[in-house]
């Protein structure tokens, strides 16, 4: 069409797979990158502890309780004279798989059945909303005790508890976003195209209400990490002498006035993964979304 | 400009939005003036500046990351640039009023109609309370609302009876000047013709003078006096609604016209005007127009085209079809 | 007369609302010729984009039929099934009021235009759909290199382009277009006007037009419907609407229009009041408590939908007055 020549220049952009798009665009943002990096080091960290770290994780040292960080021991010892740097690094491991799977689980299953109650509404949505209000009225933690309790201690289990204690939430906040998006204008346009319900929610709904989503689950994953911690507290998790490091920061909190480096530290590491998180949490929101794109 | 005559004179105004892809040049070397007790149609399409003129004139610009980059914009022999935010207060409500677009949103839905107009009336009035809810009610059965409904919320009236109730706060302080943006566009065809022959009745009653936002070239040739037409931040072109209406001189102008379908003429096919709105932040050099413009010469690339007189108080800003149009005439 | 493409009868659509049962379509019936556009007119709420949902069931109808001509006679749309319903998509289509929010705004103008053919499982072959994809796009007048842009970097006037590709990808024969330029400016609307009409002499759609700009729904209407509160109040050939309306609603309508001309002076109806609610409606004409003409009859009996003058429907008891002397 001629019209084209009297309008005013656009941008052309070139085809690119959406996910390598997302990527460029998540490149540009440096904190989404350092988040990024500080990820992968501490998922290298846990996959690779056994190379990395200077001692076993579990050997006790009774000549060396309480140290303070020195040249040997870089982040100092525990009460049983435990390395703290290399219970970090194996602690790591158990750490980061119980947030990730943890909020897996709880993303997956109460993003599903959000979603189903949003779209569907009507029976269906009352029936998933009780329930889900009847988890909600039991307290967090109480509820994982009680399904740890059925299941048995295991990491598995303990994953699961901490995942399914969460669903609730995150099945409030895709069903509120779903709503509001289903009755935009263009899920009507999908329909009247032929588009089946599936790929309505799969491809138009999900997508469209994902901010809310990925910041609740950056959130998540540190209320996972602290959720099992409590529950190992409690002798229901991790069984010690295992690393893990809410158990670390709470086994260090008798001693807190006279060796607070027991504490500072499994601390920062969990500060540090979730600031990491909530770093790439928001660059990932904003490259996610092509309103913001340059 | 001693002429007491004229309430608004906007010179060379100028208005930018700095935003990170650059700048918009919302308005760009506006000129305008507006005589007391006349009432101006403001006409252009989404994006031309018209908006962003009135609350220039408001100073209700937001910024950052607006800004009013230069020009001056006299209002009653004084600059209203050079006043401070607490004096434009006083002359916000009181001076210069303002109708907005959406009756449904301009109206705050937990307070009481009544007391909304109230509150405009006692802010700028030294009137008791009760007076000013006196006066309030005075001003509802003046705008067509029965007096029974004043302690009403704002969502038990229609759209129609909101605009009533934004025009009756507009009006509550009798305000010399008058400024309507778009203000029956939400509204349906019979409901608009109900608020406009209000705004007529109103306007002769106040004998305020009137500034009409509209896209709308049939609500300008109901109840205006005026016409400014807009184009990417500028006036292209300015008389009384008579002679625009009969020989419009600027091609965007007539490109405007001939768009509106008639409900006279069959027509197949509508002439257009080619193209769309320039982007603001990219504007063409030269007249912003020449890329659409079916008349555009080599000089149009460059030169800015000034205001020029084509018939006695009838301007245009193109020298070209000034040109034409006073050889037509002068036969 | 030849057959009618598509037959409405007594088509209704009631929403239960919280105050009772909302009339918003109430025992409609009217037919559509082949090829030809029907302007659907009124004020908001009036239940016109209601009634063109129900025409090609966006939304399921209360009762009534609407009745679609096939092969083999004519098909009740009402009753497809979710797999019938599939099929008839290819054949009916609709264009949105708002280009703003009728396009996901995360896929791209290609995804947008690829996806009615995705989902209906139009071609195996990626080069073909390629292909087909750039016609439309060429045939709404979207360049090429737009294709990997997102909606809100486009003005108005390209996506309701888009929307219109969208609804053209099935090759349909009939489309709803429900106020497809009231969001548009004025240069823009008569730009997508001008390929609404320009298609529509290419492919012979036939189109239900709805707006509430009177001179729009003129200027591209065969015959208009005009709608008053769930039901169709005057239905004509555009210039007899125009040149002598026969009920007291359309009058008031068209002298509202305002007109961008100086010369032509004419009364204006002011109608009193507003629309009232359509909740539960009582059985009488509708328009009487705003009506200047109404008389004891109006207020208790509900007038028909009756041909006044050949082909110019009319539901007011006193259509007949309103016949412009010989």
């Amino acid at each position: 069409m001629t019209e084209e020549n009297f309008t005013p220049e656009l941008v052309v952009r070139k085809r690119r797979s959406p996910f390598v798009d997302v990527l460029l665009r998540l490149s540009k943002s440096p904190l989404a990158m350092f988040g990024l990096a500080i990820i992968f080091v501490l998922v290298f960290c846990a996959i690779f502890a056994e190379v990395i770290s200077p001692y076993s994780p579990i050997k006790q040292d009774l000549m060396h309780m309480f140290e303070t960080p020195s040249a040997e021991h870089w982040l100092g010892t525990d009460e049983f004279g435990r390395d703290i740097l290399s219970r970090l690094i194996y602690g790591a491991r158990v750490s980061l798989q119980v947030g990730f799977i943890a909020v897996g689980i709880a993303l997956i299953t109460g993003g599903m059945l959000g979603a189903i109650s949003g779209y569907y509404s009507g029976w269906l949505d009352n029936t998933i909303m009780r329930v889900m209000d009847v988890l909600l009225s039991i307290p967090q933690t109480l509820l994982a005790i009680a399904i740890v309790a059925a299941l048995g201690p295991s990491l598995m289990n303990l994953m699961i508890a901490v995942g399914i204690s969460a669903v609730p939430t995150y099945a409030r906040i895709v069903r509120g976003s779903v709503l509001s998006i289903r009755s935009m204008e263009f899920i009507e346009a999908a329909r009247a195209a032929g588009s089946s319900d599936l790929r309505i929610i799969l491809k138009h709904i999900i997508p469209n209400s994902m901010a809310p989503i990925i910041v609740q689950s950056t959130l998540g994953v540190a209320s996972a990490i602290l959720n099992a911690a409590g529950l190992s507290f409690i002798g229901l998790g991790i069984q010690p002498p295992n690393p893990e490091w809410g158990a670390m920061l709470s086994g260090g909190r008798q001693y807190i006035r006279d060796f607070p480096h027991m504490t500072l530290y499994p601390g920062l590491a969990i500060m540090l993964t979730i600031l990491a998180l909530n770093f790439l949490g928001d660059g990932l929101r904003d490259a996610l979304d092509p309103k913001l794109k340059r | 400009m001693m002429n007491d005559k004229i309430m608004l004179d906007i010179q060379d105004l100028t208005i930018h939005y700095e935003v990170e892809s650059g700048v918009v040049h919302a308005v760009e070397g506006l000129n305008l003036t507006l005589g007391r007790g006349e009432s101006l149609g403001f006409v252009g399409e989404t994006g031309a500046g018209k908006t962003t003129t009135a609350l220039g004139i408001m100073r209700l610009i937001p910024n950052p990351p607006g800004k009013i980059k230069s020009g001056k914009i006299i209002f009653d022999g004084e600059n209203l640039l050079d006043k401070s935010e607490a004096e434009m207060r006083k002359i916000r409500g009181e001076k210069i009023a303002m109708i907005f677009q959406d009756p449904m949103t301009s109206l705050n839905p937990v307070i009481t109609v009544d007391k909304q107009i109230a509150e405009m009336i006692s802010l700028h009035k030294k009137v008791s309370h009760s007076e000013a809810l006196k006066l309030a009610g005075d001003m509802l059965e003046l705008v067509g609302i029965r007096r029974e409904r004043m302690h009403d919320y704002p969502h038990q009236f229609s759209g129609g009876m909101k605009q009533r109730v934004v025009i009756a706060i507009a009006l509550a302080c009798d305000p010399e000047l008058l400024i309507a943006d778009e203000p029956t566009t939400a509204l349906d065809v019979t409901i608009q013709a109900q608020v406009l022959e209000l705004m007529k009745e109103l306007k002769q009653k106040f004998s305020a003078s009137m500034i009409l936002i509209t896209h709308d070239l049939g609500i300008v040739a109901d109840i205006c006096d005026k016409v400014a037409i807009m184009y990417a931040g500028r006036v292209v072109e300015y008389a009384d609604k008579r002679s625009l209406y009969t020989n419009p001189v600027h091609p965007y102008t007539i490109g405007l016209f001939r768009s509106v379908p008639d409900i006279d003429e069959d027509v197949d096919e509508l002439p257009v005007i080619p193209g769309l709105m320039p982007d603001p932040v990219n504007l063409p050099s030269g007249c912003a127009f020449h890329p659409r413009c079916s008349m555009a010469e080599e000089a149009c690339k460059t030169l800015r085209p000034e205001m020029q007189e084509a018939e006695p108080g009838h301007f245009a800003a193109c020298p070209i079809c000034v040109k034409k149009f006073l050889e037509r005439s002068g036969k | 007369m030849s057959e009618a493409y598509i037959r409405v009868e007594n088509l209704k659509k009631y929403f239960a609302t919280k105050r009772g049962m909302l009339h918003a379509v109430d025992d409609v019936s009217f037919e559509i010729q082949k090829g030809e556009t029907l302007g659907l007119v009124g004020e908001s709420g009036c239940g016109k984009s209601t009634l063109g949902r129900c025409l090609i069931k966006l939304l399921d109808s209360t009762s009534g039929k609407v009745l679609l001509q096939d092969d083999k006679g004519y098909f009740d749309i009402t009753k497809a099934s979710p797999r019938e319903m599939k099929e008839l998509r290819k054949r009916v289509q609709i264009v949105f009021q708002d280009p703003y929010s009728c396009l996901n705004p995360r896929l791209s103008v290609w995804e947008l235009i690829a996806e009615p053919l995705i989902v209906n499982n139009i071609y195996s072959n990626k080069n073909e759909m390629r292909k087909r994809i750039r016609s439309l796009m060429d045939t709404v007048g979207l360049a090429e290199r737009l294709e990997n842009s997102y909606p809100h970097e486009l003005d108005g006037g390209r996506r309701q382009r888009i929307g219109i590709a969208r609804s053209l990808a099935l090759n349909p024969e009939f489309i709803v277009l429900d106020e497809p330029v009231s969001a548009l400016d004025v240069c823009i609307q008569a730009q997508i006007l001008n390929l609404l009409n320009s298609l529509q002499k290419e492919y012979k759609y036939t189109y239900v037009f709805i707006s509430h700009n009177l001179s729009v729904v003129r200027h591209v209407s065969d015959r208009i419907a005009v709608m008053y509160l769930g039901q169709i109040v005057e239905l004509s050939d555009y210039r007899d609407l125009f040149s002598q309306p026969l009920h007291p609603y359309t009058q008031a309508l068209l002298s509202a229009i305002p007109l961008a001309k100086l010369e032509v002076k004419r009364e204006r109806i002011i109608l009193e009041g507003d629309v009232p609610s359509p909740i539960e409606p009582p059985n009488v004409c509708r328009f009487a408590g705003r009506c200047r003409y109404a008389k004891d009859i109006c207020k208790t009996q509900a007038p028909a939908l009756i041909e006044v003058m050949k082909g110019h429907f009319a539901a007011c008891h006193f259509a007949k007055d309103f016949i412009k002397g010989e």
